[in-house]
This record gives structure tokens, sequence and C-alpha cells, in this order.
């Protein structure tokens, strides 16, 4: 019942926020976003579950299953619960949407109550999507998502920000009728043994090879195709190169409170997704082809990173820095092993939070100076040392400092995917040399924005931002940290839940 | 032993319409001048509700399981008539409480509703419908009313014209289904649906009843705006009052498809006529066209009005989709329950939108999307309505409309016709683009013109309000949806 609790409540805030004047619409939904955030919490402390969702010999948490449309000889069920996977992506969406709310208080200066009211039906949808089990309900919330993105965008976005809300919302919206119909084509694939859209039992009847023919396909093709029907899907939303164009764009238009939204859990969809359908359901393709997933996998980051490199916008640099940084959660995941699996899942976390931070201290710069230009600005140390201060710890953050929440992550997807599989070796290698890009870019953007002597091309007057600007900076940083210093917070849970993934596919480490 | 109502108690849906239209005839013959709207639409709410609740209660009951047949078998009462009475009845009530606003400045208050309480009638008589004679008078009974409501803006050309032209096409169309009634009942020599589908087993004479049900087609393609017989379609939701729009692209077209779905699996089942006639193909093809051709002339209209007509026309060519997969196998039951499901759900979406542009007429807001932009400024809560009726005809699962539309076409998947279903997917994924665009409009672009929103009509805002609850709440509550559709389509095949 609390799942339900929780989205209800999500979604009753909605409705009370778009209901209300413009003025209060901002403090109201921040404290009412609090709810869900006490909510997570709670489940959080109270969290008892063991194995993989999916997977047989597991228990869940909070789970309900009931019946919700019998049709012919399939049944669609409201099946939702949590595991290890699930409950540490529902308390970062709890925690996110309130920091991103707070954070929207400065830029968000019309429309309010529409704003916060769409922010808090995404983050509805959002849960919605990490804590459902049947397919079809999951896909509701997958798509009910978008919605909410196209219009944050295309009103509250800069300059482009139609197209750039259109063409997030074309590119997605393909990749959906893709994995849509790769999945579908699995479940009636399986034949007359499942009748039931409901993931955990398709994930069991799928890894036990009681896949048939569809049609004239054959089972070995039917499962390729549905693999690469989904990973096309998912890869979108993660996103892969070559997949990723339409994110600079969403970011770049997008206001600050979306941007930590979108890197923060958006792209956390994608990844989750693939975990969960492609990695869990058909391992053996994925293993099959783990050097040519890998190869994506390094690409996003070199290439990530490199185009991040070239930037001079400082909200691109943090948007490519992100397609590099999922790159490792690929990698991770491809690795099938349990350091390999569960750092790829913490990394989901800790970048939600460090791009979050990223995105968020990028914004409050921009409230200030209202420009984003690297060469347009340098020496804002001296005019508001706090922001700064938070930024660079952020940063340090990305580049994977030790006791930060980054370092953990990637060394535990370095550790799992070294000696993984064939040629793993070269490709581990060659994702590392990512950070050291990372560091370059970071330093370079840096030094020359923050540091020296104080110059700016616009006419504003810079000071210390506002108490509400920082207080979601310092929140975040510190919430890095300390997954930093203790990764088991989360860590325990994840490793209990991808175990049984990584155990039956015979992985070590 | 519980009292037992009479047989013909099972038409009550049926009678309530009538006896509202009574009503509400007194009304305008003691007070021909009326201008007490409250009363008039009022009586018509009630009559409609009523109606409604008449159909619900007998659904639930149980009442139609076993099918009552009434006079000389002409009628038939089943789980199916009023599963289509429910349907007629909701979008009636809809219809009639958004024209207490729509229609407050214009004249013949008294006979626009008693209009409308008429053209119910004859809607919820349609699926009724067991003999060809019932079927050709209630499908006039509920068009002739349906001419005089399109064109009741007389002082409005385009109103007048739009009538006109309705008129002279079902004229055409209704001369086409009574021939082909009557070359139906010259080779098989009944009236009634079940004894034609026994006594045509006459060889010989398969090149005239071919003709005939190829004609009966063509009646029933009028009436339910498919090609090649859609023409007065854009015309008329265009030029007649918004609620009639709604009225006839929703309740209607469900009657046409009503009646359609009964004839032809009750009296031309297609496992006798698969190797002679096969209406079949001819289905197939028109609903391959129908949904095309739909989809990309509202692709290219400049108002929002027109868009939702020739939308309207592809989703005939959706709801095509179940008569043209019917293969008189086991799988008939899922398909054509799933068509009927989806014209229960289009009922209420495809009405709110109309009723949106009800609304945005009763505003002057102007015809085009361009007039469009901004509007969601000014009407937050009416325009998050609209973008909920537009994501769900799309069929985005914001609502039950992606369920409606999936089962449809996993019914036709099922039954063997994929390449319908893959028709059908890549026309709905390209409705998309058109629908986005009113989204579009009404939130993201700037406005271009002063809007001068004054006052926000309580009929039209509870209509609206009304359709965006349900189909939203048909989402979770599919469950009963598809369970009621599949019995309505077990009591015909």
């Amino acid at each position: 019942m609390w799942i339900e609790a929780l989205i209800a409540v999500t979604l009753a805030s909605a409705a009370v926020v778009f209901l209300a004047p413009n003025k209060v619409a901002g403090k109201l939904a921040f404290v009412l976003s609090l709810l869900p955030v006490g909510g997570s919490l709670w489940m959080y402390s109270t969290y008892e579950a063991s194995g993989n969702a999916l997977l047989e010999g597991s228990t869940l948490a909070f789970e309900t299953n009931y019946q919700w449309v019998v049709a012919g000889p399939y049944s669609l069920n409201w099946h939702v619960g949590l595991d290890g996977i699930s409950m540490p992506l529902i308390a970062l969406t709890t925690v996110l949407t309130s920091l991103a709310l707070l954070a929207s208080w400065t830029p968000i200066q019309e429309r309010q109550s529409q704003f916060y009211g769409l922010m808090l039906f995404l983050e509805a949808s959002l849960l919605g999507v990490f804590s459902a089990l049947d397919f079809f309900v999951w896909f509701v919330f997958w798509e009910m998502v978008l919605v909410p993105m196209y219009v944050l965008i295309g009103v509250w976005g800069g300059p482009r920000r139609k197209y750039a809300a259109i063409k997030m919302f074309v590119y997605t919206n393909i990749a959906s009728l893709a994995l849509f119909i790769g999945f579908v084509a699995l479940v009636f694939g399986l034949g007359d043994s499942v009748t039931t859209f409901d993931m955990p039992t398709v994930a069991q009847a799928l890894r036990a090879g009681e896949l048939g023919s569809l049609g004239p396909i054959g089972p070995e093709t039917l499962k390729v195709a549905a693999f690469v029907a989904m990973f096309v899907g998912f890869a979108v939303k993660v996103p892969v190169v070559p997949f990723h164009t339409w994110l600079p764009d969403a970011h770049v238009e997008a206001p600050t409170p979306v941007s930590i939204m979108l890197a923060g859990v958006l792209l956390k969809m994608g990844t989750y997704a693939l975990l969960r359908f492609n990695f869990t359901m058909l391992p053996d393709v994925a293993q099959a082809n783990a050097q040519l997933i890998a190869i994506f996998a390094v690409v996003s980051v070199l290439y990530g990173a490199m185009l991040a490199l070239a930037q001079t916008d400082l909200k691109r640099i943090v948007a490519y820095s992100s397609v590099s940084s999922m790159g490792y959660v690929i990698l991770g995941l491809v690795a099938y092993t349990v350091y390999g699996m569960g750092g790829a899942t913490f990394q989901m976390v800790a970048h939600g939070l460090i791009s979050g931070l990223m995105f968020m201290a990028v914004g409050v710069i921009y409230n200030t100076t209202h420009t984003r230009m690297v060469s347009d600005m340098s020496g804002l140390a001296s005019k508001m040392p706090f922001t700064v201060a938070v930024f660079v710890a952020g940063a340090f953050g990305y580049m994977g400092l030790p006791l930060m929440a980054g370092f953990a992550a990637e060394l535990f997807i370095f550790l799992g995917s070294f000696g993984a599989f064939e040629g793993s070796v070269l490709f581990t290698a060659a994702a590392m040399f990512g950070i050291v890009i990372v560091a370059g870019y970071l330093l370079l953007a840096m030094q020359r924005t923050l540091f020296g002597p104080f110059e700016l091309e616009t006419d504003y007057e810079v000071g210390p931002a506002a108490f509400h600007d920082v207080a979601p900076l310092v929140v975040l940083i510190l919430l890095v940290i300390l997954l930093g210093v203790d990764p088991n917070i989360f860590f325990g849970m994840i490793q209990d839940a991808v175990n049984p993934i990584a155990a039956a596919t015979g992985g070590g480490a | 032993m519980a009292y037992q109502l009479p047989g013909w108690a099972a038409l009550a849906p049926t009678l309530t319409f009538v006896a509202a239209a009574l009503v509400l005839f007194l009304i305008d013959s003691i007070d021909p001048d009326s201008e007490n709207r409250a009363l008039l639409a009022g009586t018509a709410t009630v009559g409609s509700l009523v109606a409604a609740g008449f159909a619900a209660w007998f659904l639930i009951a149980g009442t139609g399981e076993e099918p009552f047949t009434l006079y000389a078998d002409s009628l038939v009462v089943d789980s199916m008539s009023l599963f289509f009475a429910f349907v007629f009845a909701s979008v009636t009530a809809m219809v009639v409480v958004a024209s207490y606003d729509y229609m407050r400045d214009h004249s013949y208050q008294g006979e626009y509703y008693a209009l409308v309480m008429l053209a119910a009638t004859g809607m919820t008589l349609m699926p009724a419908a067991n003999s060809l004679a019932v079927v050709f008078i209630s499908l006039e009974l509920a068009s002739l009313p349906s001419y005089a409501l399109v064109a009741i803006l007389k002082k409005n050309r385009g109103s007048v014209e739009a009538g006109l032209k309705y008129f002279l096409i079902g004229a055409l169309s209704s001369s086409i289904l009574a021939y082909g009634i009557s070359l139906v009942y010259g080779v098989s020599g009944t009236l009634l649906l079940p004894e034609i589908a026994s006594a045509v087993e006459i060889e010989g004479l398969t090149g005239v009843l071919g003709i005939g049900v190829l004609m009966i087609l063509g009646g029933f393609a009028f009436k339910t705006a498919s090609v090649p017989f859609h023409f007065w379609a854009p015309e008329a939701y265009e030029g007649a009052p918004a609620p009639i729009s709604a009225f006839l692209s929703s309740a209607s077209k469900a009657a046409g498809f009503a009646v359609a779905f009964r004839v032809f699996t009750v009296a031309f089942p297609v496992e006798a006529y698969v190797a002679t006639i096969d209406w079949v193909l001819a289905v197939q093809i028109l609903a391959v066209v129908t949904m095309t051709l739909g989809n990309f002339a509202a692709a290219t209209q400049d108002t929002v009005k027109r868009m939702l007509a020739y939308s309207s026309v592809g989703h005939a060519g959706y709801a095509l989709i179940a008569l043209a997969s019917l293969t008189g196998t086991g799988s008939d039951q899922f398909v054509l329950g799933g068509g009927m499901a989806h014209l229960l759900v289009y009922g209420f979406m495809n009405t709110g939108a109309f009723l949106f542009v009800a609304l945005a007429e009763y505003w002057s807001v102007g015809r085009t999307f361009e007039d469009y932009n901004g509007l969601a400024k000014q009407a937050p809560f009416a325009c998050a309505a609209m973008t909920l009726f537009m994501f769900n005809l799309a069929g985005l699962p914001v609502g039950a409309g992606f369920m409606s539309k999936y089962f449809l076409f996993a019914g036709a998947v099922g039954a063997g016709f994929w390449w319908l279903t893959a028709v059908g997917a890549i026309n709905s994924a390209l409705s998309l683009y058109y629908y986005s665009r009113v989204v579009k409009a009404m939130w993201i672009e700037e406005p271009t013109q002063e809007f001068a929103i004054e006052s926000k009509p309580v009929g039209l805002y509870a209509a609206i309000a009304a359709a965006a609850v349900v189909t939203v709440l048909l989402l979770p509550g599919f469950g009963p949806v598809w369970a009621f559709a599949q019995d309505a389509a077990a009591a015909l095949v």
C-alpha cells in the first residue's frame, strides 16, 4: 500500500499546486514535496527485501499485486514492489525533486502554479516507473513522464525551447514504440506458457529458455531482434552515442530545475530499464554480444567526454559529461559481475546527485551573471565564494575524488568489469582514460570562470546567491560525501539485488 | 419470487429518451418562446442520465445475458445493445449539459433539445435492431433529427450549408441502404437477421446477394463516416454547433458501428460467406483507406475543428478493424470486443475534444491552431483536459485511449491480420503529429491575440471535466469495461 500512497500523495499534491495561485505555488510545492521525501525515507528505514525483484526466490518490499484487466488468455496486473535496485532510485527521485523545486524559486517567474504542478506530476510518474513490475503499468508511467517533460521544456525553456521540446518528444516516442514492440513480441513468443505481462513471470520464463517461435521467426532470431529493439528504445533515453543528439538540445534549453530532473532522474530510467529488461531477461544475448555493447559504452564515455571538452557553454559541458558518465553504467552492466552491476546501479544514484548538483550550480551562476559562456566570465570566486566552493567540490566529485559517491561507483564498475569478459581489460582501460578527460575539461572550465581576476561581459550586479539557491547545493554535496564515505547505505541492498543476476551467469569478483 | 418486469421494460433506455423528447415538446407547446434554458437543458440532461442509469443497471444486473426478443423478433435486447445504449446515453448527457451554455443566445431551444433526444432514441434502437426494416427505420430516426440539428444555426451560412450537404449525402446513402435491403430480402425472403443467415444458402443468386451486402455496407459507411461516404463529415462537423459535432462524431458514429456489427455478424456470418461473398475483404480495404485518408487529411488542416473531423474519420478506420478482422473462429469475440471498448472510450475522449472546441467558440477564440496559441495561460484547467483528450486520441497511455486501441490491435494480430495492425499502428503514430500541434499551440506558443475570456461557463466546464475524469478513470477501470465489451461481443459471435 505504501507505494500507492506515495504516488497518490504526489499526484494529489500536483493537482493542489496546479490550482493554487502563482504567488504561493513554489513554497506550497516544496512543502508538499517533503511528504514523498519523508515517505521514501520511511520506506528506506523499514525496507526489508531480498533478491532481485524479477527472479525466483526474492521477497519484495511493499509489494502489491491486483488483477487489473483480463483480456482473452492474458491478464494485466497492478503489480508494484521494491527491491535493492529500485529502492535507492525511489529515494533519489523524491530527494532530488524537492531540491529541484527549491532551485526553481529564482529562475521560474511566470505561470508558477503550472510549472510546480507539472514538476510534481513528473515526480509521480517517475516513482511509478521505478516501482512498477507489470509491463503495462510500467509502460503507462514511462510514457506519462514524457508529457510534463515536453511542456516543461517547451514553456519555460530558453530561446530554442520549441525545437528542443519537440525533438526530445519525437526521439523518445519512437524509442518507446520500438521497445514496446520488442517486449510484446517476446511475450507472444513465449506462447501459451506465459499469459501475463508480469515482468517477473516473463523474466523467469525467458531465463528458463521457454521462448518459442513467433510466426516464421525462430526463437534465437526473435531473442536477438527483441534485444535490439529494446536496447535501442532504452539507449535513446540513457542516452548512448549515437542516440544522444536530443540530450544537449534539451539540456541547454531546459530551465535549471528541469535539467536537474532530466540528468538526475530521467536518464536513469534508461539504464534502469536496460538492467531490468535487457540484462535481466536476456542475459545470454547480452553476454554473447558483450564486446559490441562495451564498444557502445566506451564510445559514449570517450566521445561524450571529448564533446564536453569542446564546449564553451557551461551547461553544455555538464550535459555532454552526462553522456560520458552513463557510458560507465553500461560498461558496468555488461560486465555481469556483482561489482560491475552493483557499481552501475550505484552510479545511477551517485551520478543523479552529482549531475543534479552541477546543473544546479551552473543555474545559480547563470541566475546572477545571466551568461553561461565560459569566455564571458572569470574570477567568480571572489564574488560568490560559497557557490563556487560547492561547485568545485561537485566537480571533484564528478572526477571521482575518493570519499565522494562518484569514486565509489566508478571504482566498483572498473573492479567489476576488469577481466569480466574477453577483451574487457582493454575496454576498462579505455573507459578509465575517460576520467582523465573529465578532469581536463572540468579543471579548465573552473580555472577560466571561477578563478583569476573578476571580469564579466554582462552588466548585472554579481553577489552571493540567495539562501534558497545555495541550500539545496549544500544538501546535495553533503549527500554525495555521505554516500562516498559510506556506500553501504545503498550498496548492501543493491548488491543483494544484482547478486542473483551476476551469480546465475557465472560472473566473478 | 421477485416481481418480474414485463419484457418491454428492457427497452427502458430507449423509452426514457422518447419520454424526454415528449416532455420537451410539451414544454415547448405550452411556452413556445421559452427562455427557460435551465428547464429545457435540465429535462434533457435528466432524461439522458436516467437512460444511462437504466443501461448501466441492466448491464450490471445481467439483464442482457438472456437476450430479450420483442415485437415479433424485430428487436433484441442483449448485453451488446445495452452496452451501446450506455455509450449513447453518456455522450448525450455530456452534449446537452454543454449545450446549456453553447446554445444560450439561439432561438429554437425547445426544438433543439427535443431533436437531440429523438436522435438518441434512434441510436439506442440501432444496436437492438434484429430486422433489416428496424435497421432502416432506426437509422433514419437517428439521421433525420441530425440533419436538422446540423443546420439549426439558421443565420449561419456554414451551418445551413453543412446541413444541406449532410442531408443530400444522407438521402443518397439511405436509398442505397434501402436498395441493398430489398436485394437481400429478394434473395432470402426474410428481413429478420438470424433468418437471413439460414435462408441464403440458395445457390445461383450470389451475385444479387453480393450487391445487396455491399450496398448495406455502403449505407453503414455513411453513418460511421467511413470512406467512401465520408465527404459529409468534415463539412457537417465544422458547420454544425460544436456540441452537435461531438454528438455526431461520437454517438452517431458508434451507432453506425453497433448496427454494422450486429447485421454483419448475425445476418452475414463470416464462416458461411468467406467462400462466396467476401465482405471482410471489402471492409479491410475500407479500413485501410479510411484510416490512412483520415489521418493524412487531418495532418494538413488549419482549423482545429476540421482536424478533429478528419481524425474522427481516421478513428472510424480503426474501429473498422474490428469488423475487418473477423474470421468466423474463436478470435472474433476478442477483436469485436476490442472494437466496442474502443468505441466506448472514444465516446468520452472525442466528445471531450469537440466540447473543448465548443468552449473555444463560446469564448470567440477563433478556429485555427494559431488562434489557440497561449490559451493555457488563460484557461489552464480546460487546456489540461484538452491535452489529455489529444494524447488519448493519439494513443499515449495517459488514459484509457491507449488501452482500448492496444486491445483492438492485439485482437487483429490474434486473428492473424498483423498487416492491418501495422497500418493502424503507423497511422496512430502519425496522428501524434497533428494532435500535439494543439497541445503545442495551447501551452508552448506565445499568445497572438488578446483573449476576451469573461466567464467560465458552468455547463461546458462540467461536461469537459466529466469527459476528462471518465477518460482517465477508465484506465485503472479498464477491467470492467473490457469484461462488458467481451460480454457484448459474445452476444453476437
